[in-house]
This record gives structure tokens, C-alpha cells and sequence, in this order.
């Protein structure tokens, strides 16, 4: 079976911090929050990805904050698509790329193409058609969830990705109900894996690893082929800490097991960075209590709702099939 | 000019369907991304396209897309990168792709979309209604529907140049009724790709295209600082469309042979004292019941719209002037509006308002769900606004035909 892709770029992975090129495409203009890491994500994606890059960014934080009329960050071409569009997005302008280089209506290149979602824009609405991206052998893009785990650019409303029992403003904390939010967070990049067998690349990422982040987007661009990675930033409005410890919320979450680092790479899984000593125990989890406590959205929690969130994750690590990825067992 | 545009143009005639000729003017249009979803009728027209490009007669991306939202979605990325696009649904399946209908109109994408006209459910129908079409009239999206499987093809292929005209771009959307224009065959004079050229430029949106050479942004926030100017360019695109609309008619003619009257046809209008107005396929039930008519000695003519928007005002003014009562048959429904009217005729009431002698409006609703409009019917509708043309003055009354009771 022979798909008909145009060749993508080839991007050798950077060997260490020193080596990152240091041209920047995510530059001034933005008005992102202090201490966003979504906004650093957005910079990293794209000196990953280089200028012969097109970027779709769906609506959220990543468009409203970064793209205001006479100013933009972006260097590269740049398109704003709808809130659950972000699958689309990247299938109109990979399949027209491909359409006007094979008629030659353009001059033939690999070109970049990725588009970006956040939370509930990747994991609640547009979820269908990213799936539906992530089939199409044809077309080579890159499609990045950026996880801040809330509607945050609308007041921080809960998403299918808030963890369980956060304080958000549609579910705050109150006289009568302690916990509004009881829904365990969606498996997003697991079940983009699992249910996509022919997408070729699937990772999660964590901007607290910079260089790790980077090189799994080249590796993304560089397949060939639909891909999808998940990325986790800590969002200091909507987690509510100090914009100072946003790496330090990104380390703990790995280094408590909530958030595993892994890639699924042509069907074979591997942990890296953190998660690989945690897999290999190595290292040992860190209690949740020490990511959740940090964060004032979970400052109502009891001694009980700890307790729950440490069960919740012990059981992704003691009996999923696959630690952190495959949510069920051999019965 | 390259050689073979020297050979003598050729029409090759084919039986085929208003969905098949829609085919057809994708394949001489050298369409490049294609999205479908299957939703009837309209529909026909991509499996039509799919079978020219299994067979390699065509060449374009050819997407199946998870939902209506996403196949308006992907073309819209795919014309902002500098690709030829065509796309359609029906009836709630367009109403799933709303907010890309707005959008694709907002940022004035040439999208050439197809609406193969479809109740909307609940409760469920297969039939024609113009409602789902209908639906974008305010947003920026240029409106026609057609009457033939000939002029389907032919209004396709208007429609690129339209659209894609740097004075204009604005998605066009062409009406076609279900079932009795999208799934007929008849003889369609089908042009030679030399032809077309000889018509259509190739798609360019210079800088405004989407390439890592011309590094925009598109479609940041703008708020209360810019949307009203953008808004209002979206309004003189429009008003332009309307002055270039009779050129691209004038050249097609020029080409092709066809295209004479660009806003509208009118049939025994010369010496109408009555005129009744609708769009689409109900045209053929009323030139038989014209003709009838005629044949009694009643001087009743036909103005079957094409354009919905831009809005043809002044040609209608013109058309209208002298008749002594229209009665304007909407193949929809407005619930609600002013004397509960269809949408047509709440339009053309406006329309006339600023004339200082307009003859009165009769509305009728007819054929909703698909239901035949027959000839008898159309005679009723004709007495009833010959009866107002007696009185001189206008039926506030929007009669709905042949309900039972």
C-alpha cells in the first residue's frame, strides 16, 4: 500500500540546549499572561519547526491572546480556524498544498503544517475532526493539544480535560457542594494512539523539558503522515499559583505519574525523560499532594479528595495495561 | 495563447442530472480540494465527482470528512492557501456547517458551494424547501439558484470567476432544488476544456495567499476597532459582485452561447399585467399555467429570480413597474415576519417600497417539503393576484397553497 504523500521536511533532532537554532518565529506583539506556558509552548513549537512552517491556531488563549489586530507574534504564516477545527484546519491546508504542488500550481517544497488546540477546543469539541485528520495517510501535518486544562481564555471554565474536583468558574467550590466537578480527565493522547493505528507519531509533552518538547515536534513534522502530540502547561490564572512556578508545576506533574512522557513512534511505545526513571523505578512517584497543594484551585480539597486523586493515579500506574496509556487490563 | 485554444470550440451533449453537470463544471473548473458528507440530495453530485476521479478523468483532492462542520471547514483552509474549492450540502446538513458558512463568508474565502435544497427536520423530509440556503443570505454568502441542469452547469462555472474575482471575493452558494433538479437527467450541452479557459482564469490570491513567501496572519482578534470597517467591506464587496455580475453573464454568452439575463428570466413579462415571481424549478408549473392562461386571454407573466443576493433592486423596480399586482411564490417560510410572508416576498416588498407607484404584493407559500406545485395550483395563485390587481389595493394576507385542511 503506497500513500500519496508529498516528502515532509527532514528535522534532525537538536543535541542538547546549545545546539537549538536560534532563529525566533513566535516573537513580541503577543499579550499572553506572566508565567504562560502555553505561550512558551507556541515559541518552542515553531524554532522547532522553522519558517517554511504554516500555523493554524484555534480559537482560545493561543489566538485571542497572541493575535490582536496590527500586532502578531508570528513570523511564519499564520491563520486563525475555529474553536473544534483545529483536525480540519490542517487537512484543508495540507490536502491544498499537495493538490496545487502536484498540478504544478506551486512550486514543489516540503512545507510545514501545523495546528495548534487547546484543551477544549482539541479534547471537547474538535476531537472529531482531529480524529478524523489523524486517518488520512495522505496529508503530513502536525497537530499540537495545548493542555492548560480549562477554557482559559473565556474565565476558566471547566473542560473535558480539568482534573477532577479543580475549582473553575463553572464549578466552584461552594457551601454545599465541595467538589462541582467529579469527571476524571479524558486520556487524550492515549486515545489518539490507540485509536488511530496508522497515524505514525503520537507523543505527550511538557514545555519544562524544552529540548525534549522541540525534538518530539521534529520527529512529529519529520514522520510523514497526520500526527498528534498533547502538551501539559501549567497556566498560573487558571491553576492559581505564582507565574514564577510555572516549570516547577510542569516537573511535578511528570514526577507525580499525572502526567506521563511517552511517544508512540510507527506503534511502538516509549517513556523518556522522567517518566522513563518512574517506569524503570528508578525514581519513585511523588505524592500528589506535592503538585496539588501548589495550586489554588484545589485548595478546597480534603484530606479525602487527596486521598481520591492519589487513587485515581495509582491505578493509571498499578492497572492499566500499559502504565499511563491503555486504561484497561486483561480481564 | 496555446495552441490547442486555437482548435474550434466544441459542446459535447450528455443525459445527465443537475448534480452530474456540477460534476462536470468541477472537472472543466480544474477544481483542486473537494470535501463531501453524504446527506441527500445533493450528494449525487459527489459520488458523480468520485466516480471522474476513480476513473482519472479528474484530478483534485478528494476528502470524506467526519461531518458538514469539517468538510466547509478543510475547503475554507484549502482556498486560503491558494486552491480551487467546491463543496455543497442540504437542509440541516448545511445547518451543521453553520459557523463555517459565517466565517468563510467573514473572511471573504471564494468557496463555490452547492445547496441541493432540502426540508429542514424535524420531523423528517427529503424534499425541497430554500430555507437551509436561505439561512446565510445576511452573511456575505452570494446567493443564485437555478432552474435547469443546462444552467447548473453553467452558473458552476460563472460562479469560480465570480467569487475568485479580486473585486468580489465572497463564497457563492447555488440553490438547487431536490429531487426535481438535482436527481433529473436531461440533455446538457457540456463545454470543451479549451472553452472554459478561453473563460475562467486560474484561482490567484496574490498576497493574500497563505505561503510560507508571504508570511500573514489571518483573521486576528479586531474587536470594536475594526469589525465595522471590515463589515462594510464586506458590503462594497457585495455592491461590486452586483456591477460585475452582468459582465461575467455578457462574457459567458459571448463564449458559450448562453447567459443572456443575468438577475433574472422573465417570460411573457412584455405586456404582463399580472407578474408572478419565484426561483428554482417551480418556474416550469408556472409557464404551463401561464400558457393556459394566456390561452383565456390573461395577460400573466413569469419573473424567475435568479440572484437572491446581491438583491437585483433596480432591475425589479424596472420589471415591475407596470404591472398592476405581483404575487411572489416562496418555496420557504419566515414565521413571524411582516404579514407572515415567505422571505421573497418580504424582500421584494422592500424592494418596491421606495418606487412612488409600486403595484401591491400577494404572497404565496407553495411546495413546501417537496410537495408538487402543479399547474392548477399556480392558476389559483394567479386569480388571487389578479383579483388584488382589480382592486388596487395589497392583500396583507399570505395565502399558503394547497394545505389540506
Amino acid at each position: 500500500m503506497s500513500f500519496e504523500t508529498i516528502l515532509p521536511q527532514v528535522l534532525e533532532p537538536f543535541r542538547g540546549v546549545k545546539r537549538v537554532a536560534l532563529e525566533e518565529y513566535f516573537t513580541s506583539g503577543h499579550r499572553t499572561c506572566q508565567g504562560c506556558e502555553s505561550a512558551l509552548v507556541m515559541k518552542l513549537m515553531i524554532k522547532a519547526a522553522g519558517a517554511r512552517t504554516i500555523v493554524l491556531g484555534s480559537t482560545g488563549c493561543m489566538y485571542v491572546a497572541n493575535t490582536t489586530y496590527y500586532t502578531t507574534p508570528w513570523v511564519v504564516p499564520w491563520m486563525h480556524t475555529q474553536l473544534g477545527s483545529s483536525g480540519s484546519a490542517a487537512l484543508g491546508t495540507a490536502a491544498a498544498l499537495k493538490a496545487l504542488m502536484r498540478k504544478g500550481k506551486m512550486r514543489e517544497e516540503p512545507i510545514n503544517v501545523i495546528a495548534f488546540c487547546g484543551d477544549g477546543g482539541g479534547a471537547d469539541m474538535g476531537l472529531s475532526a482531529i480524529s478524523a485528520t489523524l486517518t488520512h495517510r495522505d496529508y503530513n501535518c502536525l497537530i499540537l493539544l495545548y493542555d492548560n486544562e480549562s477554557y482559559a481564555n473565556t474565565d476558566i471554565q471547566l473542560s473535558g480535560m480539568t482534573p477532577y474536583g479543580a475549582y473553575t468558574t463553572f464549578s466552584p467550590a461552594g457551601k454545599a457542594k465541595r467538589i462541582m466537578h467529579k469527571r476524571w480527565k479524558k486520556n487524550m493522547a492515549g486515545m489518539m494512539a490507540a485509536g488511530h493505528p496508522e497515524c505514525r507519531y503520537v507523543a505527550t509533552v511538557c514545555a519544562s523539558y524544552a529540548v525534549d518538547m522541540m525534538n518530539k515536534v521534529r520527529k512529529a513534522l519529520s514522520i510523514g503522515g497526520p500526527t498528534f502530540i498533547h502538551s501539559l502547561d501549567p497556566c498560573p490564572k487558571g491553576w492559581d499559583y505564582d507565574p514564577m512556578f510555572s516549570h516547577e508545576l510542569g516537573e511535578l506533574a511528570i514526577q507525580c505519574g499525572i502526567f506521563p512522557l511517552y511517544e508512540v513512534e510507527d506503534g511502538k511505545l516509549s517513556f523518556y525523560g522522567q517518566t522513563k526513571y518512574l517506569v524503570e523505578g528508578r525514581t519513585k512517584r511523588k505524592p500528589v499532594r506535592e503538585y496539588l497543594s501548589r495550586q489554588g484551585r484545589f485548595a478546597h480539597f480534603l484530606e479525602e479528595d487527596i486521598e481520591y486523586f492519589q487513587q485515581k493515579t495509582d491505578e493509571m500506574w498499578e492497572k492499566w495495561l500499559i502504565p499511563g496509556v491503555i486504561p484497561f487490563s486483561n480481564a | 495563447m496555446k495552441a490547442d485554444t486555437l482548435l474550434i470550440p466544441q459542446e459535447t451533449e450528455a443525459l445527465i442530472s443537475g448534480c452530474e453537470a456540477i460534476a462536470q463544471a468541477c472537472r472543466l473548473a480544474d477544481v483542486d480540494v473537494i470535501t463531501g458528507y453524504p446527506i441527500r440530495p445533493y450528494d449525487t453530485v459527489m459520488q458523480a465527482i468520485a466516480k471522474l476521479i476513480s476513473n482519472g478523468d479528474f484530478d483534485a483532492e478528494y476528502i470524506i470528512a467526519e461531518s458538514e462542520h469539517s468538510q466547509f471547514e478543510i475547503v475554507k483552509h484549502a482556498s486560503a492557501v491558494g486552491a480551487r474549492v467546491f463543496v455543497g450540502s442540504s437542509g440541516v446538513g448545511w445547518f451543521y456547517a453553520m459557523e463555517a458558512l459565517a466565517v468563510t463568508a467573514g473572511l471573504r474565502m471564494p468557496v463555490v458551494a452547492i445547496v441541493g435544497n432540502r426540508a429542514l427536520d424535524d420531523p423528517g423530509a427529503f424534499g425541497v424547501e430554500h430555507n437551509d440556503a436561505m439561512a446565510v443570505r445576511d452573511l456575505g454568502w452570494m446567493l443564485t439558484w437555478v432552474d435547469t441542469a443546462q444552467e447548473a452547469l453553467d452558473t458552476a462555472l460563472m460562479a469560480w470567476r465570480l467569487a475568485e474575482d479580486r473585486r468580489v471575493l465572497l463564497p457563492i452558494a447555488i440553490g438547487m432544488d431536490g429531487s426535481y433538479l438535482t436527481h433529473s437527467q436531461v440533455l446538457v450541452k457540456v463545454p470543451s476544456q479549451e472553452m472554459v479557459e478561453q473563460f475562467l482564469p486560474p484561482y490567484n490570491r496574490g498576497e493574500l495567499q497563505l505561503h510560507p513567501d508571504n508570511p500573514i496572519t489571518i483573521a486576528p482578534q479586531v474587536n470594536e476597532d475594526w469589525l465595522i470597517e471590515i463589515r462594510k467591506q464586506s458590503d462594497d464587496a457585495m455592491r461590486r459582485a452586483k456591477t460585475i455580475i452582468p459582465d461575467v453573464y455578457a462574457d459567458y454568452h459571448r463564449i458559450f452561447g448562453r447567459g443572456d439575463s443575468p438577475f433574472f428570466e422573465e417570460y411573457m413579462m412584455e405586456d404582463a399585467e399580472v407578474a408572478l415571481l419565484g426561483q428554482g424549478t417551480i418556474a416550469m408549473p408556472i409557464k404551463v399555467a401561464i400558457r393556459k392562461l394566456r390561452a383565456e386571454g390573461q395577460k400573466v407573466g413569469l419573473i424567475r429570480l435568479k440572484w437572491l443576493r446581491p438583491f437585483p433592486t433596480a432591475e425589479l423596480q424596472a420589471a415591475l413597474s407596470n404591472v398592476k399586482a405581483v404575487g411572489v411564490i416562496d418555496r420557504d417560510y419566515s414565521f413571524g415576519s411582516p404579514f407572515h410572508s415567505g422571505v421573497l416576498a418580504t424582500e421584494l416588498r422592500s424592494a418596491l417600497y421606495s418606487l412612488d407607484k409600486r403595484p401591491p404584493v400577494v404572497g404565496f407559500i407553495a411546495g413546501l417539503g417537496g410537495r408538487e406545485v402543479t399547474a392548477e395550483n399556480v392558476i389559483e395563485m394567479s386569480n388571487i393576484t389578479t383579483q388584488v390587481a382589480a382592486s388596487g389595493k395589497s392583500d396583507t394576507e399570505t395565502h399558503w397553497i394547497g394545505v389540506r385542511g
